[in-house]
Parts: structure tokens; sequence; C-alpha cells
């Protein structure tokens, strides 16, 4: 008992007093730096702080980036950059801990329960963006396999895209978990002998890709457009049965390809009526595939991504005027 | 993930009567399990493919969609319910007050420049203070380096962060933890219920309650401090419940003599002997607290986490390792911080002590004044508030492990790839088709005849209904995938477990070399490790295979030397003198008489290899794994990441008790179960 009663003896007091100085600097310390400096750079219109959802693909970064230097640098908002999964996003509508997804891919289920059931959520318009998911080859192949990009004759390469991990049939790479895909059914509609494999993560689908064109080594994968690597190897795209709409609307049956997406942006509804000009920019924000592409490949080539979008920002003036009218 | 699986059972069997029983006992065993052998083989051969209960990764069962429901019903829910409306709302409201008075002090408060009350060298100087105060100049002098080395990392901020968040968890964790350890230890109804409890907390990997914690509790920092909370509490709780018990009877009767009530005697004579084995709780918890830093980053808890989180993601192996480091720098200045502050108060420290009582308050006074000086610098100079930029080695770090590991991946990776392709073909390939393509009944079969032949009626029952269960799941296939995963690395954990503790156990030196390595792979988040694997062996159930041995040998080797090293070094002096050699002394005296300690390795090491499923499936596993990680980020799988979850943690309580039986004495006619009950 003298043991515990010397622990406290030392810890209580020590913790205690230390707390109670510190609170009594902050209390009546007076001088903060935090209030000595006011917002650098703050205009007419208040804006506050903006929660900006980062997910995990390199075009979204490139997003992400240009409407944050937008919002922080011509409108003074206070932007927090959160990284998170896309779906888990959503949930973060209700709470305020995330204002805008700036770069989403369908999604209707999610559409359905935030927007049209609990109304945290609404549309705020195309990015600009179109959006191709689909089943892609390295380059390599396309030139020595002509036929290759018809999903008809895939079968007949199988034994080829065969690994360790395939089990015998052909491999599917694939790439996060969180990514749209029909794969697994489209695999099965479609009667190939193919077996879908998860690398777990765009980066690990880019490396892969990367190695089988370096290396003229086989492989069929994942893959998507708007893509800051699709101008380093121009990957060449496999057709499937064309879609048509509804055809994939039940997703255990689906046998045709993705549809296009126009990709738009999400923003909470508190925050769409909250009249921040940060919400207004949101809205307005509207470019292209080569845009974004340019701005990827330069963050993916080592610039941060804030230094790439200033960049883009000085010599697209115009645009960025046009987002704020 | 799981750095402190603490389990203070004892899984080790009191040694077998010296009375042999008749020889028929261990021939009965084998011919059972060899029975069972050949049941399994003969129908993996005649019925292969058939039964096997596959589902491909996108399907669902029924179950699975009635687990969906659970996202609506929340939704539904959540603005009316009393449920949310008193409990989990006000919950989470308390939760993130206490986590953001933490954060607006050392990390960034929500005004103006979005600097913290006390800016870095303030609370340099505030927590160097602190661990002078509570333990002595040696870990103060930690403490200031550590965290000025955080902000030369460029770290700063996001270091801050997480210390916030780490101590808003453990604050909590003790709040709940400590009483509820306190009960369990007086009340032995209590302990019966709550070891189940605590048992499932820690085998649920942590993704699976991750996501239905954000539905509930909304993402954002209060849902991860409660996430951190339930992973964290059950070694606090084991450990003070395990402390109170293990006070001699004896001492409690004489204390009860005097007359003393229920709670004198409580405050008087449990809680003061029982303090060493509570603030080893509070350790262990804490440790385990900083392990949840980067999966909690993954519903936007902000801080270190993030940093690793999203360099997994763009393979950026640099900025990986570089936060990882700042993560390990903080585990150990918590580690020896609350060690030094425990042994201050041992009895007679004060006497050993060099400076007197008179010379240290002055001390303490003095230092105090000038950390408090800091305080107030950091609160009104800018230098001093923010971090300086240019001051930073963060950038030269990176850049060197970035060219180190892509040295290795440029130069390694033929040799890395086929050894990948041989070991995956050879041993992985057929093992797992043992597993799923056999039919289902056979394998319960087999199964339920090993465990009757090492256990008894009780494990058999015990064992089926747990495979029963994953049935029930719709999860079989992938459960037994994981299964295969699991056991070939626990196997490659044990031949390293016996390599390493072996040496270790027979030299000290080489205990001194290994030790603080093993430490390393144990508290280095495994999402840092995760990005060299995925270069050096791309994105496969075999890397997922890698990441589980790092992070389970260290517990096996460990407790593999300590074994050896316990063993009476007379027996093997005699060994010597009588002539054998040192593999002799090894092979015929060492590891026989270290068995029950290598079965207790063998235990942990699974247990552990199975904690890190779900992170494997972020590099390429499949199985269980992958349904984990799928079902928290797709909202249409929920249901089935839930029922996943679940099988990991029947698969768990199977390996437990399967091995727990095998571990005890061969001649034993009835293994004893789980020893005294915690």
């Amino acid at each position: 008992m003298k043991k515990a009663r010397l622990l406290l003896k030392r810890t209580v007091p020590a913790v205690a007093s230390a707390a109670a100085a510190a609170l009594l600097l902050s209390g009546c310390g007076g001088a903060s730096v935090n209030q000595v400096a006011a917002p650098a750079g703050a205009t007419d219109a208040p804006c506050g702080a903006v929660n900006v959802a980062l997910n995990a693909w390199v075009g979204y970064t490139a997003n992400a980036a240009v409407y944050s230097y937008v919002a922080k640098n011509q409108l003074g908002c206070s932007v927090v950059q959160k990284d998170l999964n896309e779906q888990i996003s959503w949930q973060g509508f209700a709470s305020g801990e995330v204002d805008v997804i700036i770069e989403n891919w369908g999604h209707d289920d999610l559409v359905k329960q935030y927007i049209t059931d609990q109304k945290v959520a609404v549309d705020a318009g195309p990015t600009g963006n179109e959006g191709q998911i689909g089943w892609y080859v390295p380059p390599w192949m396309a030139e020595k396999y002509p036929d290759i990009t018809d999903s008809k004759n895939l079968n007949k390469y199988a034994s080829m895209f065969a690994t360790s991990e395939s089990g015998g049939k052909g491999q599917l790479l694939d790439g996060d978990p969180a990514f749209v895909t029909n794969d697994e059914a489209l695999v099965k509609n479609l009667g190939l002998d193919y077996k879908v494999v998860f690398s777990g993560s765009e980066a690990a689908l880019i490396q892969s890709f990367r190695t089988a064109e370096q290396n003229k080594t086989p492989l069929l994968g994942y893959f998507y457009e708007p893509q800051w690597f699709l101008s380093e190897v121009p990957l060449k795209k496999v057709s499937l049965p064309a879609w048509t709409p509804g055809c994939d609307s039940d997703a255990e049956k689906v046998a045709c390809d993705y549809p296009t997406y126009t990709l738009n942006k999400i923003i909470s509804k508190k925050f769409a009526d909250s009249g921040s000009p940060a919400a207004k920019l949101a809205k307005g924000f509207k470019w292209t595939n080569e845009d974004q592409n340019a701005v990827a490949t330069d963050i993916q080539g080592g610039m941060t991504p804030e230094a790439a979008a200033k960049k883009w920002v000085d010599a697209h003036q115009d645009v960025v005027t046009s987002w704020l009218k | 993930m799981m750095s402190t699986l603490v389990r203070d059972r004892s899984s080790v069997q009191p040694a077998p009567p010296a009375v042999k029983e008749p020889r028929r006992r261990p021939s009965r065993r084998t011919t059972l399990l060899a029975a069972a052998v050949v049941v399994w083989i003969l129908g993996f051969l005649f019925l292969h493919g058939t039964s096997t209960l596959a589902l491909p990764a996108s399907e669902l069962t029924d179950l699975h969609r009635s687990l969906n429901q659970f996202n609506a019903w929340v939704a539904a829910n959540r603005a009316d319910n009393p449920v949310f409306l008193y409990i989990f709302t006000p919950l989470r409201a308390a939760v993130d007050s206490v986590a953001n008075l933490f954060t607006t002090i050392f990390a960034a408060s929500s005004t103006g420049l979005r600097l913290p009350e006390i800016g870095w060298l303030g609370t340099v100087g505030l927590l160097g203070w602190i661990a002078f105060a509570v333990g002595n100049a040696r870990v103060a002098l930690l403490t200031v380096a550590v965290f000025t080395f955080f902000g030369l990392q460029g770290l700063f901020v996001e270091a801050t962060y997480a210390f916030a968040l780490v101590l808003t968890a453990v604050l909590l964790t003790l709040l709940v933890g400590i009483p509820l350890g306190v009960l369990a230890g007086i009340y032995g109804r209590v302990a019966k219920v709550i070891t189940p409890v605590l048992d499932f907390m820690q085998t649920l990997p942590t993704f699976v309650y991750l996501a239905p914690l954000a539905l509930i509790f909304l993402i954002g920092p209060a849902s991860a401090v409660i996430a951190t909370v339930i992973y964290a509490a059950p070694p606090v709780i084991r450990l003070t419940a395990h402390g109170i018990r293990a006070i001699p009877e004896n001492t409690r009767e004489a204390s009860d003599s005097l007359g003393t009530t229920g709670l004198q005697r409580l405050l008087t004579l449990q809680l003061p002997m029982a303090r060493r084995t509570i603030v080893m709780g509070i350790n262990q918890s804490t440790m385990a607290a900083l392990s949840m830093v980067t999966i909690a980053a993954l519903i936007a808890a902000p801080g270190l986490g993030q940093v690793v989180v999203r360099a997994l993601q763009s393979l950026d192996v640099g900025t990986a390792v570089n936060a990882g480091l700042s993560i390990v720098l903080l585990a150990i200045v918590l580690d020896r911080v609350t060690t030094a502050a425990s042994r201050r108060a041992e009895p007679g420290a004060a006497r050993n002590r060099r400076v007197s009582r008179k010379t240290r308050y002055l001390l303490l006074g003095v230092t105090l004044v000038l950390a408090l000086a800091m305080v107030q610098l950091s609160r009104s100079m800018l230098w001093a508030a923010a971090f300086p930029k240019d001051l930073n080695i963060g950038p030269a770090i990176i850049q060197a492990v970035s060219s180190a590991s892509q040295w290795m991946q440029n130069n390694l990776s033929l040799f890395t790839v086929s050894f990948r392709e041989a070991v995956t073909t050879g041993i992985l390939n057929p093992f797992q088709s043992l597993l799923t393509d056999t039919p289902f009944y056979i394998l319960v079969a087999v199964i339920a005849i090993a465990a009757y032949a090492l256990g008894g009626w009780k494990l058999a029952a015990i064992t089926t209904a747990c495979l029963g269960v994953i049935i029930c799941l719709g999860l079989w296939s992938d459960s037994m995938v994981t299964l295969a995963g699991t056991l070939v690395a626990t196997a490659v954990v044990m031949v390293l477990g016996i390599i390493f503790g072996v040496a270790m156990g027979r030299s000290e030196r080489v205990d001194q070399i290994l030790r603080p390595m093993l430490d390393a792979g144990q508290t280095m988040p495994a999402f840092v490790y995760l990005v060299p694997f995925l270069g050096l062996f791309g994105a496969t159930r075999f890397t997922a295979i890698i990441a589980g041995i790092i992070y389970a040998a260290p517990v096996a080797i460990k407790i593999t030397a300590d074994g050896i090293a316990a063993i009476s070094p007379t027996v093997v002096e005699a060994a010597i003198s009588s002539g054998s050699t040192p593999w002799q002394v090894i092979t015929k005296v060492q590891l026989p008489m270290a068995r029950q300690t290598l079965a207790l390795a063998a235990n942990q090491g699974l247990i552990y290899v199975l904690a890190m499923v779900v992170v494997g499936a972020l590099v390429g596993a499949g199985g269980l794994g992958y349904d984990v990680v799928a079902g928290f980020v797709q909202s249409t799988l929920f249901g089935k990441g839930l029922a996943a979850g679940l099988a990991i943690v029947f698969l768990g309580i199977l390996l437990d008790r399967m091995t727990q039986a095998a571990a005890a004495a061969p001649l034993r006619k009835i293994p004893s179960s789980k020893t005294p009950a915690t």
C-alpha cells in the first residue's frame, strides 16, 4: 500500500500541477498566436472550414488538389483533407465530417441511401470527366495477339494468363476492393475460364501492368480512364458485350460491359445550403479528362499535389474564374 | 496490428503424473489421428471437388443480405430511437469532447491558423517535465529527444494528433478497464462472464467492428477512440483481475482478521498489492492503443496512421517507413515512461537515489518554471508554435529508404518472384486444395476425430460446433483458404521460433542482439512493411503470409527462448559431462524439456498469424480477410464482411482449443480444459 501511495503521491500532483499550469496559461495567458494572427488573405465572403474527402486514386487526388488550392488561395477557406475510403466518405455527410466528394463514380446504392432517403447529400453536378471501366491488356499483347481485345476470344488465351494464384484458370487481376466491379459475375455469365484475383489497391494494379509491359509478360486486368498511367503505358481495352440501359441492374446476372460514367461531385446538404463560396466552387468545378491527367501525371512524377494544382491553376486562370461566377 | 494479445491464462499444463498409464493410451490416440488422415486423403481422392461450399467473392447468402439490413436500420433509427438518443449520441459527444480537448491542446485548435494551444516547444517542455516528475531524468531526456525528432521528421502535427488520440483512448480504457478488472478479480462469477467476452474482443478483427462503429458513431475521432478502447481494454482488465486474484490467501485472511470492510480491504490491501500487475496492464493497453493508430485512420482518425495508409495506397515505401518510425518511437517513449513511473514508487527506491528529496523538489520546481516558460513562448511566438519547416530531415529519410527499397526491388525481384512461385506452387497450392477441394462433411469428420483424439468428447463437440457455425455463416470455402494460409505461416513461425529461440535461450549475447529487433517487429505497424513486400513479392497470398510471419515470429521466438533459458543448468551440464554434443543437448535435452513451452509458442503463433489475416487481405490474400476488407468498403458486402469476421473468431476458437489440447501431456486421459478461469 505504501507503493501505491508513493506512486499516487508522485504522479497526481505532477500531472495536476502541469495541467493546472497549462490551463492557466491557456485561460489568461492572453497572447496566443492563434488569436494574434488572423487568417491570411481572407476575402469579403466568409468561408470557414471545408472538409474534403480524399479517396485513394491519383485522378481523385488531382481533382481534390485543384479544388483545395482554389478554395484556400482564392476564397480564403481553411481546407481539411481527409483520407477516406470511397464508400466510408459518404457516411461523413451526416456528421459534418465530410463536405465534399470531388469525384464520384456511380454508386447507385449510396445515391439512394444518402441523397434520396436520408437527404444528407446533394449532387453538385458533373466534373466534366467521363469515366470508363473495363478490362485491359498491356500494349505488347494487343500487338502480338490482335484478336485478344475481343472478350469472345479470351478463353483461347486463358492458359497464357494462368498464375500460381488463379488455380489453373486464367487470371483476371482486379484492383482495390472498394472499386466498382462486376468482374466475378461477368466471368461466370460470359462463360470465361478465368478467376478474379484481387490485388488490393490501385498502386498494385499499376505496378503489375508496368512490370507486364516491361518484361513482356501476359496480364489481363481491371482498369479505367481517366487515368494518368494510360499516358505512360497505353493499355488496350478488351471489348465486352455492349452496354445497354438496364443490362447491369441485377448484380449477379450481369453479362455486359460497364457503362460510361458521368463523374460528378457530391456535397453535403448542410454545406450546399450554407452559402459558403466553397460550396459554389464545388458546384462550378468542371474540367476535362486531359486537364485531370495533366495534374495527375505531375503528382505521380513527384510534384506535391499542391504544386501540381498551382501549376495548372496558373495556366488556366480563366477556367477557374468561370467556376467562381 | 494486434501487438499485444495478452492472455494471462497459462496454457502450460502441469507435468503428467509420474505414474505411467498402460501403454495403450498413446497408441489409441495415434491410431485415431492416423485414421483421420486416411479418411481425409480418401475423401480428397474420391470425392474431390464435390460439396466444397464455394461462394464467389461477390455473391451473398440470405444471411449476409439480412445482415446488410443493419446498415439501413441504423440510418432509419439514428434520429429517434431511444438507444441512439440517450446512449450512443451522448456517448459520442462525450468522447468527442475529450478527444477534442487533447487535440486542441497538442495538435491543432479550430481557430485562426489551426495551431495548437501549446505549440511544439511547449509540448516538448511540458511532456519532458511530466516524464521527469513521474519517472527520471533519463526518460525525460528521451521524451524531449523523441518529440523533437518528430519535428525534424516533418511529422510533428501528425505525431501530436496520434498522441492526443492515444491519450484519450488510454484514459477511457483505464476508466472502464480498472473497475471491471477489480470486479472480475474479486467475484469469480464476474470473471466467468467476462472472460469469453474478452476473448471475443481480442479475436474479432478490428476491421469487422470498424464499419458498424463508423455507422453508429459516424466517422471521425469518436469512433476511432471507441474502436481503440474496445481493442485496448482486455489486457488491463485481465491483468488487474489477475493481480488481485494472485494475492496470497493468508495475506487476505490476516487483513480480514483485523476486521476490515470490503472497500477498506480493496483500497488498503488488494489494489496496492496488485499495483505492479495493474501497471503492467496499463502498459500493455497503451501499446495496444498505439497499434490501432493505423487502423483507426481508415475511419478518418487524423495523425500518423493517415500518412502510413496513404503511403500504402501509393506504394511509397519511404514515407511509410518515416511515419512508421514515429509510431515505434512514440511506443518506446510511452513504454519507458510508464515503466519508470512504476519503478519510482517501488519500496526502497527512494533510499537508493543519488539526489536527496530536497534537491529533487528544487530541481522539479526549477524545471517546471522552465517548462512553463516554454509553454508561454510557444503560445506567443510563431516559431515556437509551429515546428520550423526548414529544419526538416524527413525528405532525406524518405529519399534514402525509397532508393534502398528501389534497389532491392530491382536487384532481388527475380529471386524473390521465383522463390514465391516455388513456395506457392510447391506447398501452398497443394495444401490449400487439400482443404478447399475435400467435401466439407469429410473435413468436419476428420477434424472431429482429431479433436476427440486430442481432447476427448468435449473438444470434439466444441470443434464441431465451431465448424457448424462457419458453415451456417456461408463461408466454409473462404475459411479453408484462410486456414491453409494460417497453418503454412504458423509452420514457418515455429521453425523460426525454434531456430532463434534456441539460439537466444543458449546465449545471453544473441538474446541481447535479437531482442530489440523482435520488439521493433512487434511495434512497427504491419502496414509499413507491407509496402516493401508488395514491391518484392507482388500482390499475392504469399506476401500476406510473410506479413503474418513477421508479426507472429517475435512472440514465438521470445516464448521459446524463455522456455529454453528456464531449463535448469544442472540438467544441461549433466548432459554435457556425459559426453553429449551441442546438437544432442539441443535435440535430446533442451527441446524435449521445453515441449510445453513450444506448444504455447505454437498456440500464440497461430493466434497472432490469425490476427494478421485481415491486414494480409490488403496485399492480395483471399479468403476471410478479403471478405472483411470488402465488407468494410462496399456497402453491399457489409453483411458478408460481418459474417467473415465472426468466422475468423470461430476459426480462432477452434485452433486455440485444438493446440491447447495438443499441448497437454500426451499420456493424460482427459486434458483439462482451460486452467483457472480468468
